[in-house]
């Protein structure tokens, strides 16, 4: 692991250029991995994050298709089973459920069903997000469903960096990942080491450190959680925030040992609330740590309502920064912080 | 012409692919086989034919009637047979039982229960063969079910585009479990369909196994020489029911079964090669016979292999991360 070392070389990039940065390094050292996806050559991805990996290496690893997610993703499993690395573009989370038996029934359970027989190393990308204008097929959060799928892989970097480190970590996966960008973060800048820089599939990290409520949250959030931190602190209230970075495998020992020293909670999701992440992180905290915990693990999470368009609408239904900062304040009072 | 040596072959092939679907049929009724079976009798000639014409390098993937499929192109017996029922032993540990197995050791991509599911893996695996510059050409077995299965559709059009070294054999025995094929789609053969991606599309007859032979080492050369996928549409029928348990004849009459089970491809060699001399009903009883018998003794190994044990091991659901560098 690169990581663990001393201080490395960075420079300043935004997600997507660590998304390409990766892809590029990626496909210079390992001539197994080819990406696909509708426009992802000539026009370079809808987000920019393929641009310049056709010049570079060629139409025959770099494939522009037609809109079939289906079969892209089917092509994946086969492609990954046949010896390659293949790594897919979906441009909208929303159509991953035109994929979902070919992720959930294939993808996800070969390994498994074929007793260790069949492995499938293969990547799929996928933009998330709900923000207005994107409407109820362009703006979904859906990622909490795909932890319902034994043996995939779930990956939601949050830096320039984690971004770079994951999908370095992903296609040298020999298991299927979903790799879910926020559109939140796409143009967010930050350090990114340069050279062979991996991080591990499967660790949360501490975001910010604290000693007196854990916000335990992924993606975009992160940032809300951030915020709300930053108001809190001025009233003397110290939040640890845990950057879940993967959904699947869950690092439930970062969640609960951050849980454990700070004995209060809330966790804070971009997806729907009902039966969603929000729900398998309440339950995984309580179950654990009831006896340690200062007052009930909150959930704030997306209203169950599809993402709307018009942007009161949107704001009115994915958790927002002052919610964050209710919620610590009601649990302060409650649990005596400060 | 195929040589009658290769002839001789096929044909103990083919009795072998029936055997084993009366054993696991013995099985079920038994209660040793778990879950249902699908038989494949009155098809082997595809199995058989295609996998004939392969070479060892070349992949197939199959679907849920798939038993035949995995016979032809080499598995294993025992351990086939040990999934069926459940067994540690079996390819997938028992994890995945007859619909879901796997082993590239013999060129085995992967069946699964998904109507349709594996014909885009078959395809992705043809894309790999063209991007790596290999030689091989990948069969995706499935039924004229499946034909109507959207993501069946996308994957031809991939093919299509892209000109992938893979045949497409639809087996088509004329019903989707129940519903007739004249229900499902409104024209008469289902090969019409690689007009429409921009490959050839040819009907054969699916119960004449050297016509399945001879259409298949075709659409395989031309897999090879980079001239692309071919819809290979073999008619047929099966004997039995859908599943272990339907008699089959809520949705067909006796009298169509019995017109099928007339032309019984394994007769059906086994005649013309009797007429040329080839073969004698002595040296075909024989033959069968030790089909019979040698499968039996698998059976009886199988029967006594161990079930897996109660557990559940959370770590078998992805492959170690050590296997993926290299």
């Amino acid at each position: 692991m690169a990581n663990a070392a001393a201080p490395v070389a960075t420079k300043e990039l935004r997600m997507q250029e660590a998304l390409r940065e990766a892809l590029r390094s990626e496909m210079a050292r390992d001539e197994r991995v080819f990406v696909m996806g509708e426009d992802v050559a000539l026009f370079g991805g809808a987000y920019g994050v393929t641009r310049g990996l056709i010049q570079e290496f060629g139409e025959k690893r770099v494939l522009d298709t037609p809109i079939s997610e289906s079969a892209l993703v089917g092509l994946a499993v086969g492609s990954a089973i046949n010896g390659m690395r293949p790594v897919v573009e979906i441009q909208f989370a929303d159509l991953l459920p035109l994929a979902m038996d070919q992720l959930a029934s294939h993808a996800a359970r070969y390994h498994y069903m074929t007793g260790g027989r069949i492995n499938v190393p293969m990547v799929i990308r996928t933009k998330f997000a709900t923000r207005a204008g994107g409407g109820p097929s362009h703006s979904s959060c859906n990622h909490g469903a795909f932890i319902h799928f034994p043996g995939l892989k779930i990956a939601m970097p949050t830096t320039p960096a984690d971004a770079k480190g994951m999908l370095l970590s992903a296609i040298r996966d020999p298991n299927p990942v979903l790799f879910f960008e926020s559109h939140h973060l796409y143009g967010v800048r930050g350090p990114v080491p340069e050279g062979d820089y991996t991080v591990p599939i499967g660790k949360a990290v501490v975001r910010r450190a604290g000693k007196d409520l854990t916000i335990v949250t992924c993606g975009g959030m992160v940032l809300k959680a951030d915020a709300a931190a930053e108001q809190l602190q001025a009233k003397g209230i110290d939040i640890e925030i845990v950057d879940l970075r993967s959904l699947a495998p869950l690092d439930r020992e970062t969640i609960l040992a951050s849980v454990a020293k700070t004995k209060r909670a809330i966790v804070l999701d971009e997806g729907p609330m009902i039966g969603g992440l929000s729900a398998e992180l309440a339950a995984l905290i309580q179950e654990n740590l009831f006896a340690d915990l200062k007052g009930p693990v909150v959930r704030i999470a997306a209203q169950p309502i599809p993402p709307p368009h018009s942007p009161p609408l949107v704001d009115a239904m994915i958790p927002d920064v002052d919610q964050v900062v209710e919620a610590v304040m009601r649990l302060a009072e409650g649990g005596k912080i400060a | 012409m195929l040589d009658t040596a290769k002839r001789r072959a096929m044909l103990k092939q083919m009795v072998l692919v029936r055997a084993f679907e009366e054993k696991l049929e013995d099985l079920y009724q038994s209660k040793a086989m778990f879950g249902s079976t699908h038989s494949y009798r009155g098809q082997e000639a595809i199995a058989v034919g295609v996998c004939s014409a392969l070479q060892s390098t070349d992949l197939i993937a199959s679907y849920h009637r798939g038993t035949g499929h995995l016979i032809a192109k080499g598995a294993d017996l025992y351990t086939l047979l040990c999934e069926c029922m459940g067994r540690e032993d079996g390819y997938s540990k028992g994890r995945g039982g007859k619909m879901h197995m796997g082993d590239m050791a013999f060129g085995f991509i992967g069946n699964t229960g998904t109507v349709g599911g594996t014909v885009p893996t078959a395809t992705g695996a043809a894309l790999s063969a063209k991007v790596r510059g290999s030689k091989e050409v990948v069969v995706s077995f499935f039924g004229d079910g499946a034909a109507n299965q959207g993501v069946v559709h996308e994957a031809m059009n991939l093919a299509g585009v892209w000109k992938l070294p893979v045949i497409y054999v639809c087996e088509n025995n004329q019903y989707a479990m129940t519903v007739s094929l004249a229900k499902s789609v409104a024209v008469k053969q289902l090969s019409v369909r690689g007009a429409a991606y921009g490959f050839e599309g040819k009907t054969v007859d699916g119960n004449d196994v050297e016509a399945v032979y001879e259409a298949t080492a075709l659409a395989a050369l031309k897999g090879r020489n980079g001239d692309g996928a071919t819809f290979l549409e073999c008619m047929t029928y099966r004997w039995d029911g859908h599943f272990g348990g339907d008699p089959g004849t809520a949705y067909r009459t006796k009298e169509e079964i019995e017109s099928w089970k007339q032309k019984c491809p394994i007769k059906r060699l086994k005649e013309k090669l009797i007429a040329e001399g080839n073969l004698t009903e002595e040296e075909f009883q024989t033959m069968s016979d030790g089909v019979y018998a040698d499968l039996a003794a698998v059976a009886k190994r199988a029967e006594a292999a161990p079930l897996p044990q109660k557990a559940v091991d959370l770590a078998s659901i992805y492959a170690p991360l050590e296997v993926s560098h290299g």
